[in-house]
Parts: structure tokens; sequence; C-alpha cells
């Protein structure tokens, strides 16, 4: 197991190393000059040229490569054009409510869209069926900006049960956090329930004609159990790699999400290093969230093994 | 085509999208007034406010505000009837980019063996990117407009369509009449031309559809997020990053464009569902 995981690793590298050259391309696209960026309106060409030579531009473009992915795996990200700090540093500050803002949709959209999808496989061709799988497709439509706006409009304005915008850190209390964490994720998780609903429909219908089904049904199972632990369990594995390739809509819906509910995360920093056109930290954001991606999607391929002990490694 | 017409999601989805690209098309004509028109003294107003309007010939006309108005004063129907056509126009622009490029990188990967390897793994790599932050990345190289969020939006739709062309050619070079055609000495461009485009044409289309509506939501989103298109042109993603500093007052600004875009993008998904269906039967049944 162990074995497979490193091997599995380091079948990683070569897409993050793609990934990083790619990055590193784009910044060198860039038709503005970073040292004159950097220097600002007043600097005279002396000036620029030393801040050229200090950021190492003056060097040819494959060394450039090698000391920026050197100082990128010991964790120096470079100075930011528009804040003035240290890219990671300005990372770290904004971790916290984007990974309380993914985790939390996860866990909700898993929560609701699994047992909807598993009622409606269950209900085939009945108007709970038909709901989850009309809700499921407008979910992939309706952009999740409206639906944030929406939210708020419906239970921060007009109903008043929860605060408009903002965000709270958990070390102020865990109440104010959850709190101001629930129009967020719900808003973020309407694309992943729709996603997760409909993949659960799909495969455990297709479960629900095997053999086992019926056999299990004819010692008399009750049908709560039958379907999950016999429809559900073996329908888990595509279930789970929909979860993975979910990550993708997530990270986008975070930049949206955060901006919606002014929430300072790494998706408004992507937006105000955007606006900024601050390119470390653009840089820096965008191979951050790559590599989580192939990650995460990892991570998932070995949790196969758990749900399917069929699959070994 | 008869089949096309028997399913119910390709023609309430065709009927809708035709609906918006007529009001796009026309305009003009459907009662609206210069989109960008700014009026101080109408600023902010609710749905339903009417105003005097005074045409070239001095005669004067009451207008009415259908959607209200926006914080600049100008009249939000026809911002949003305006930005039907630059949406929509986006969706088929990024559509018909991508299937270009993809086919024709597809096609080289699929055929050329030597070249595949170093394709794929770009792609693979590009694909690693999430598409919107890719999407950020590439708007951020130049000066916002139309040109650079169409490009930043089809370079992370190109891999997709680079996969599906290559799994399409990798399986028809192993089909009997491909090999037939290799030994009685086709010319490759003919071969491809001849024997493998044609296979491509139904899932390209599906697909097409797809990424022209996930392009229009790209599109809104880039705009609301006040990185896309340029704020002065009505887009429906434009027209709600105006209306998102005043929205607890004045929901309207939000809320029409939304309706419109959401409901554009339903339509185009219920129509490539529907295609699907029917062109690509074997696809349906897998998903």
């Amino acid at each position: 197991m162990l074995a497979y995981v490193l091997r599995r690793l380091a079948a990683t590298i070569p897409v993050m190393l793609i990934v990083a050259v790619l990055v590193f391309l784009m910044l060198r696209l860039t038709p503005s000059d970073p040292a004159a960026i950097i220097a600002g309106d007043n600097a005279n060409s002396e000036q620029v040229a030393e801040i050229r030579k200090r950021l190492g531009l003056d060097q040819p473009i494959l060394t450039q490569f090698v000391i920026w992915i050197g100082k990128t795996l010991q964790g120096d990200l470079g100075e930011s054009f528009f804040f003035k700090k240290q890219v990671s540093d300005l990372i770290l500050d904004r971790l916290e409510p984007t990974l309380s803002l993914a985790v939390f949709t996860i866990i909700l959209a898993v929560l609701i869209a699994v047992p909807l999808g598993v009622i409606a496989a269950y209900r085939h061709g009945g108007w709970l069926d038909r709901i989850v799988m009309g809700f499921s497709v407008l979910g992939f439509s309706v952009p999740v900006f409206v639906i944030g706006y929406l939210l708020i409009y419906v239970f921060a304005i007009q109903l008043n049960w929860l605060p408009v915008q903002g965000y709270q850190r958990i070390s102020l209390g865990i109440g104010g956090w959850l709190q101001r964490l629930i129009l967020p994720s719900l808003t973020l998780s309407v694309v992943l329930i729709a996603l997760i609903a409909r993949i659960t429909r799909t495969s455990v219908l297709e479960v629900m004609n095997e053999d086992y089904i019926r056999t299990a049904r004819a010692k008399g199972q009750t049908e709560r159990k039958v379907l999950i632990r016999h429809a559900l369990a073996n329908a888990a594995v595509p279930i789970v790699t929909v979860i993975g390739l979910g990550v993708a809509a997530l990270i986008g819906g975070v930049v949206v999400t955060e901006s919606v509910y002014t929430i300072p995360g790494l998706g408004r920093l992507t937006v105000d290093a955007v606006l900024a056109r601050d390119y470390p930290t653009i840089q820096a954001v965008i191979l951050l969230f790559s590599f989580a991606y192939v990650l995460i999607n990892l991570a998932v391929d070995m949790t196969y093994t758990l749900f399917d002990p069929r699959i070994r490694y | 085509m008869r089949m096309l017409a028997r399913n119910p999601s390709v023609v309430i989805g065709a009927a809708i999208v035709a609906f918006l690209a007529l009001v796009g098309l026309f305009a003009p004509l459907l009662g609206t007034i210069d989109p960008s028109e700014i009026n101080p003294v109408y600023r902010n107003k609710k749905p339903g406010v009417e105003r005097m309007i005074r045409g070239d010939d001095g005669k004067e006309t009451v207008f009415v505000h259908r959607f209200g108005t926006d914080s600049l004063g100008r009249d939000i129907y026809s911002r949003v009837v305006y930005g039907a056509r630059v949406s929509l126009a986006i969706g088929v622009m990024v559509a018909a980019l991508s299937v270009a490029v993809g086919l024709t990188i597809g096609l080289i990967a699929g055929y050329i063996r030597w070249l595949d390897g170093f394709i794929m793994r770009i792609m693979d790599g590009l694909m690693a990117i999430p598409a919107i932050l890719l999407a950020m990345g590439v708007v951020s190289l130049s000066r916002a407009g139309l040109v650079a969020v169409v490009i930043a939006i089809v370079i992370p739709d190109i891999p997709r369509v680079v996969r599906l062309v290559r799994a399409i050619v990798l399986s028809i070079r192993e089909e009997p009449y491909v090999e037939a055609a290799i030994t009685v000495g086709t010319p490759t461009p003919t071969l491809l031309v001849r024997h493998v485009l044609p296979n491509t044409v139904a899932p390209l289309i599906v697909q097409g559809t797809f990424l022209c509506g996930s392009a229009i939501l790209i599109e809104a989103i880039l705009s609301f997020l006040g990185i896309g298109i340029p704020p002065e042109t009505p887009t429906w993603g434009n027209i709600m990053a105006e209306g998102r500093s005043l929205f607890r007052i004045y929901p309207h600004n939000i809320f029409y464009p939304g309706v419109c875009l959401a409901f554009a993008v339903l339509a185009i998904n219920m129509l490539g569902d529907g295609l699907r269906d029917t062109l690509d039967p074997r696809f349906a049944k897998r998903v």
C-alpha cells in the first residue's frame, strides 16, 4: 500500500512540473516589466535595472526558471507587488477562511446529495426523481453568485436569520464562525449537490438490478438496509470520484463566493491580485490551487480501497 | 433530423436559445434606448418608473423603465436585452474556437505518434489548473477586453476537446475500413478528412454546445468579478457587477440579468443533453 502511494505520488510530479512551467511562462509572457511595476512611476532607469538584477530578471530564462522552482520548493514565493508582503505570508493569512468554506461545503453537499440521489434512484421515474434530476440540471446552469444573492436576499435581508456578509475567525468563537459560514457554504454547495446527486442516482440505479440486491431482499433484509448496505456501498466508488472532480468546480466557486460574501480568503486574494496585476501572487495562488486539486484527486484514488475491498494496491 | 425534433429537451432548449438570439439580434427594435446612456436624474429607479423622452423631432414620448435603472441611471431593460447579444456571441465564439483549435491538436495528437505524448502531457497540465483560475490568469496578462476574455475562456476548454478528438481518432484507427484505406495507399491528409473527421462531428456538436453554455457562465463570472469585459459594455455579468454594491436596497439590478443568464445556460444545457441522447447514443448510455 505504502509503495503504491509513493509510486502514485511520484507519478503526479510530471503533471505538477508542467503546471509550474505553464504558470511560470505565463508571467514571462506579460507585456509589462515586473521590475518597472515594483519600482513605481518615479524610478529612474538605474533603479529599475537594480531591481531587475535583484529579482534575477537579467538571467537567461532557463536559469530564472530553475531559481524560481528552487525558491518555490523552499516556500519562498516572492514578494507581492501590490500588498508589499511576502506572498507566502499572504497565503497563510488567507488560508483559514477558504479551508473552512471548502470543507464545510463538501460536508454539506455530501450530506444533502447522497440521500437525495439514493432516494431518486429508489423511486426511479417518480416525482421525487424528477425533482432531483430537474434540480441537478438547474444547479449546473444558475451561476454561483446569483444563488448567493438569492440566499442573501431571502435569509439575511427578508427573514433576517443570518448575517448578510463577512467572516469571523474560528478563534473568536465557533458560533459566529458557523453562523457566517452557513450561507456561503449553502451557495457553494449547490453545484456540488447537483453533480453528486446525479452520479449517486445513476450508480445506485445501475446496482439496483444486480442479483445480490434481489438476494438481500429475498432473505428479508429491510429496504433501508438494502439501500445503504448493499446498493450504496457498491455504488460508492463513482460517487467518491465525482467528489474529487468536483473540487475543480469548488475552487472556481470559492473565488466567486468569497467575493459575494466578502470573505477574506484565497479566492478574494486571487481576484484582488488579478485586478492589481500582482503577478507573483497570481502565480502562487494558481500553483497552490492546482497542486491541491491534483493531490486531492490522488487522495480520492487512494480511498477506493476503503469503499471497495475488491480494489487492492 | 426527425429524431431531433422528437426529443423534447432539444425542442425546448433550441426554442429558448433561438428566442434569446432573436432578442439579441433585434435589440434596437424591442423598445430599448441606448444601453450606455447615463442619466443622473433617473438613478436607482425601481422597475416601472416612467420618464419623458424628447425625440429628434421634438415630440415627447413616455418611456417606461420596465426593469428599473442602475446607479448611473442606465436603463436595465435595455442593458439586459443588449446583453443577450454579447453573452450569446461570446458563447458561440468560444465554442467555435475551442472546437476548431482542439480538433486540430487532437487530430495531430491522435495521428502523429511521436507528438502524442508531448501534447497530452501539456494538456494534462492545463487540465490540472481549475478552469476559472486559468481564465483569470490569462485575463491578467493583457488589458481587459472582448478578445482577451474569449481567449481566456478558450484556453481551459481546449484540452477537453483535444482529449475527446484524440480518443475518437485512436479508436477509429483500428477500424477495418481505415486499415483498408491505408492499405490502398490513401495519403494521410485525405484519410483524416475522409474517414476520421466525419466520426468526430456528432460528439463535437454535443461538446461544443456544452462549451457554449459554460463559456457564457464564465464570462458572466469574470465580468461580475470586475476582470472581464469593460464595465460600459452591457453584458449580463457587468450589469450584475454594477448592482453589487447596492444589492440590499435595489435587488432588481441583479435579479433580471441573473434570471436571463440562468435561463440561457439552462436552455443550452438542455439542448446539449438532448443532442447527446440523439446524436451520440454510446455516450448517453455511459453517463
